[in-house]
């Protein structure tokens, strides 16, 4: 089933990539948009299946495995946990919004379509693969698949911001891969089976060597989380993308980088995350203020949302240092901050997703991003408003709503660990909330310029596809037992906790 | 067993290198007395002989390997993958030579020089004799002068050829001469003899260098690397995609047997190969970066991919994996070479990069060939090139050449600024002229290529078994 969620819309791609040459079936680009959505659909319901029979016992469930290059330990084998699965359904949401979301195709409908599927089946993989190899596949080919979505349907600069998200996103996977063998040629016997390398920890006390591999790792994963100083190929990157594409990139691609950070590096060199943790948390303190700090410099709007990605990404790899690291009887505060920072992930994926596409709407109906251009949308656009309003609350941490649920458990965890670095940290959150109040009164409140007097609301695709990250967005800051429940089975156990 | 029966029991071990002579020359006969309009024929003869050597290859692919041939040729599992491949890429090469050379009315023979290029490379494979090694060298190299000379009138085939000559005279000599150390030395020009009889000292280290650096000059690595980019250029379209990867099958299995051959500890060879795998890579890489021209890219990148197939060589005896390694290095990189040049060819050797932007608009299948076989080449999954890197990164870890590793790594990096330079305008620019092609059955040897990278990367199982199974004797 799982298999399915992620090759059903693979295959649906290829099909579309094709279909179209083999005859004279020419359908609207709306209908095409419909097909795809339907077809993006159904990898959500099927992880909400898998929801449904999900046990929560520790421990990967509904596994599906076949070898694939037995010669070298290499199998084709996905399953999920407490950490993958609300991350795989985060995905699959995001991705059916973003695809049924109205965008300019420029004539090139079919590509497009096929290739925002083709990066959806891709990035679910990536969440449920439990194979180091399978992984590492995910990885790079979502790559490929977002720098032709930036290069074609991306504005201004468009293909130099593509070329460099691809040239330093893979400069991250390369030491990603030496680090994959690195720790393959340590396992016995060998496998890039991840469960199983768990259970072995073939680098337990491996001293240098450990180091190197958990070098690899980090330059790989601090690249696409993006950690400061590493960070510069995503402002760019988000800036010139397509709205949806945007969405995808902040709200899924990102997720990768910490999904790694979990899943791989602190789940097989446990020792080696504690070592580094404390400089992990500083690193992690200075994009929470660094990210806060130049969004509030920021006159273009994109280019705000797309620095306090960097800032919330930040308070992740918070709780991560945190929760890796080595103390003794904190396990109950490490489990909520590693919990948070979960949720945090799938809190941000919701909330910056829905930013960056209110981004492309208003790109489409005012024709730049800069906020000084606008005013007193307000009274002319009231969904709009009301839509962008909530989902910049949720981002600076109103009770209530998803963000605060993840932030409140990231800080309470990290202050039992990290009490100074949390109460930098907290400065952060100050700021956000000063970029998205003047973000707020610059755009939609005030005066409403003259040439905005016919300022279109959002039409009724827009109002449903955001609506619905809305109400999760609200779901989760209202009702989070659902949720928390999932990724405290994984917390739970992952650290220890009696 | 009497002389005789032995005679002729040796003779069935090398059943595909007689087709291919016999091949040869049947389709030189053909081609000395058909008729100019009747030329194409001798293509037809050519494929059919390249599938009889295929299937006599085949044939004996689960027999036992050994050394036959009176201890000089090897017929074991590397020998007879190579020469799969060599097969394969000649006949992909048939394919892209059919349109290309139709209007030259006397182009028979070069069929035949295909062929017989194609046995030099086969026969370098399953070297394990000094001077059947000498032979084979000078067959491939003396055939692959004449082919890029082969459009008598164009002076830039003229003088990549001259170039490719003079090089290859040079490196020659210095292999003959090294050939000539290493038998006075070990007393004998077997690879057993000179395993059991190669003293160390500056005489033999002397020896082996000048033996690399004329099968640098095959298989264009530092330092006789120079004539790749001018070939590729210069020399007809579809020969340049064979002079850049089947002699290289040939060359850097037989360097993987020589090294093997060494005495532990005689000569320092890996460190040597290593830094020789580091220039070439690096220095290939760098040429590509600002390079205009597309078969001029081409050629260069084929220098640097060939310092990545290197990595496999400093792990050979050391790993369990170096042959697979550079086994699946080379199924992977030839057919991505074939493809570029494939399409190249079939978009009737234009050149400049700037003629590429909108391809992907004008010919989608031909940008998508493309587009695999730059993908491979830099090692993205699921794609042949991608298991080839993994394996080629694995060995150079495994045997404590992780900067070697980490070198590559940088490479690659730097490798997809210009490979994305063609890539990026062919998608998001517009074609400016119509795009005529060549003919149907380069169109089809191109999409052959670029379809095997997908299949032998998805699929890479029975190959990786096969290469682990496939062993690399010397005695």
């Amino acid at each position: 089933m799982l298999t399915l969620a992620i090759f059903i819309p693979i295959i649906a791609a290829v099909a579309l990539a094709v279909l179209p040459r083999a005859g004279r079936f020419a359908p609207s680009e709306r209908s095409l948009r419909g097909i795809a959505t339907i077809v993006a659909a159904i990898p959500l319901g099927l992880l909400a299946l898998a929801w449904a029979r999900f046990q929560g016992g520790g421990g990967f469930e509904q596994v599906e495995s076949v070898d694939w290059i037995p010669t070298l330990g290499i199998a084709y084998r996905v399953g999920l946990d407490g950490l993958s699965l609300p991350l795989a359904a985060m995905t699959a949401l995001l991705f059916v919004v973003s695809i049924a979301y109205p965008v300019d195709f420029r004539g090139r409908a079919i590509p497009y379509l096929a290739l925002m599927l083709f990066l959806e089946g891709v990035s679910i993989g990536l969440f449920l693969a439990l194979d180091l190899f399978l992984f590492f596949v995910f990885w790079d080919v979502s790559l490929v698949a977002m720098y032709f979505l930036i290069g074609a349907w991306g504005h201004g600069d468009a293909q130099r911001s593509a070329l460099k998200f691809f040239i330093y996103t893979f400069a991250g996977s390369l030491p990603l891969l030496l680090a994959i063998l690195g720790l393959y040629l340590a396992t016995d016997p060998r496998t890039f089976d991840m469960a199983e390398i768990i259970r072995q920890q073939p680098l337990a006390g491996a001293g240098l060597y450990a180091t190197l591999v958990f070098a690899g790792f980090f330059i790989g994963f601090a690249i696409k989380t993006p950690m400061v100083p590493v960070h510069t190929w995503l402002p760019p990157a988000h800036v010139d993308a397509p709205g949806p594409a945007s969405a995808i990139l902040a709200g899924v691609l990102l997720k990768m980088g910490t999904y790694g950070f979990i899943r791989i590096l602190m789940s097989m060199l446990p020792e080696s995350w504690a070592q580094f943790a404390f400089p992990i948390a500083i690193l992690a303190v200075i994009s929470i203020v660094y990210g806060a700090l130049v969004a509030l410099a920021q006159t273009n709007l994109k280019r705000l949302i797309a620095y306090t990605s960097v800032n919330h990404m930040g308070y992740v790899m918070l709780g991560l240092a945190a929760a890796g690291a080595a103390v003794t009887g904190q396990e109950a505060a490490q489990a909520i901050a590693l919990t948070g920072a979960t949720v945090e992930m799938v809190a941000h994926g919701l909330i910056t997703g829905a930013l960056f596409l209110v981004c492309g709407s208003i790109l489409t109906r005012g024709g730049t991003y800069e906020m000084g251009a606008y005013g007193g949308l307000l009274g002319r656009a009231r969904s709009l408003t009301g839509l962008t309003a909530l989902m910049a609350f949720a981002s600076l941490g109103l009770p209530g709503l998803a963000g605060f649920v993840a932030e409140v458990q990231i800080f309470a965890g990290t202050l039992a660990i990290y009490p100074v670095l949390a109460a930098i940290a907290l400065l952060g959150i100050v700021l956000t909330a000063a970029i998205f109040l003047r973000m707020l009164g610059t755009m939609f409140l005030g005066a409403l310029p003259e040439k905005w007097r016919d300022f279109p609301d959002l039409g009724r695709v827009e109002v449903v596809t955001l609506g619905t990250l809305a109400a999760f967005v609200l779901l989760i800051g209202i009702v989070p037992g659902w949720l928390l429940g999932v990724v405290d089975s994984f917390a739970g156990p992952f650290v220890g906790r009696p | 067993m009497n002389e005789g029966a032995g005679m002729v029991a040796v003779v069935g071990d090398v059943l595909p290198e007689i087709a291919l002579v016999l091949g040869g020359v049947v389709v030189l006969l053909y081609a000395l007395f058909a008729p100019a309009d009747r030329q194409v024929g001798a293509a037809v003869l050519a494929l059919v002989t390249t599938a009889s050597a295929t299937v006599l290859t085949v044939a004996v692919l689960a027999d036992p390997q050994k050394v036959t041939f009176f201890g000089t040729y090897a017929r074991d599992g590397s020998a007879l993958w190579g020469k799969l491949i060599v097969l394969a890429a000649t006949a992909v090469t048939i394919g892209l030579s059919i349109p290309w050379f139709r209007r030259d009315p006397r182009h028979g023979e070069y069929y035949t020089l295909l062929l017989f290029a194609s046995l030099g490379a086969v026969l370098l494979a399953g070297a394990t004799d000094l001077k059947e090694f000498l032979v084979a060298m000078l067959l491939s190299s003396a055939t692959g002068f004449i082919l890029s000379a082969y459009h008598r009138r164009s002076s830039p085939s003229a003088e990549a050829a001259i170039k490719y000559y003079l090089i290859g005279a040079l490196s020659n000599s210095a292999m003959l001469l090294g050939v000539a150390f290493l038998f006075g030395l070990s007393g004998g020009t077997t690879l057993a003899a000179l395993e059991t009889g190669l003293p160390g000292g500056l005489a033999a280290v002397v020896g082996v260098g000048l033996v690399i650096v004329g099968i640098a000059f095959k298989i264009g690595a530092v330092p006789a690397y120079m004539w790749v980019p001018d070939v590729a250029q210069g020399a007809p379209a579809p020969v340049a995609a064979f002079v850049t990867a089947v002699p290289k099958v040939g060359g850097f299995i037989f360097l993987a047997r020589f090294v093997l051959a060494l005495p532990d500890g005689a000569v320092g060879w890996e460190v040597l190969v290593a830094v020789l795998a580091a220039a070439t890579m690096t220095l290939g890489n760098l040429a590509c970066l600002w390079q205009d021209d597309l078969r001029r890219l081409l050629g260069w990148s084929a220098v640097s991919q060939t310092g990545y197939g290197l990595m496999a060589i400093v792990a050979i005896g050391q790993s369990d994996l170096a042959v697979p390694a550079l086994l699946f290095f080379l199924l992977a990189y030839v057919p991505a070479n074939l493809a570029a040049f494939g399409v190249v060819v079939e978009l009737r050797g234009r050149t400049a990069i700037t003629d590429y932007a909108g391809l992907a608009r004008a010919r989608p299948l031909l940008a998508g060939a493309l587009t695999t076989s730059f993908l491979s080449f830099i090692g993205v999954p699921p794609l042949s090139g991608f298991v080839a890197k993994l394996l080629l990164f694995l060995v150079a870890i495994e045997v404590g050449y992780t900067w070697l590793a980490i070198v590559a790594a940088i490479n690659t990096v730097i490798s997809i600024f210009y490979y994305v330079r063609v890539l990026a305008p062919a998608y998001f620019g517009e074609m400016a002229s119509p795009v005529p092609v060549l003919g149907r059955t380069a169109a089809w040897a191109t999409l052959a290529s670029a379809g095997a990278l997908i299949v032998t990367g998805i699929v890479a199982e029975p190959f990786m078994a096969a290469f682990r199974a496939a062993a690399l004797l010397i005695r």
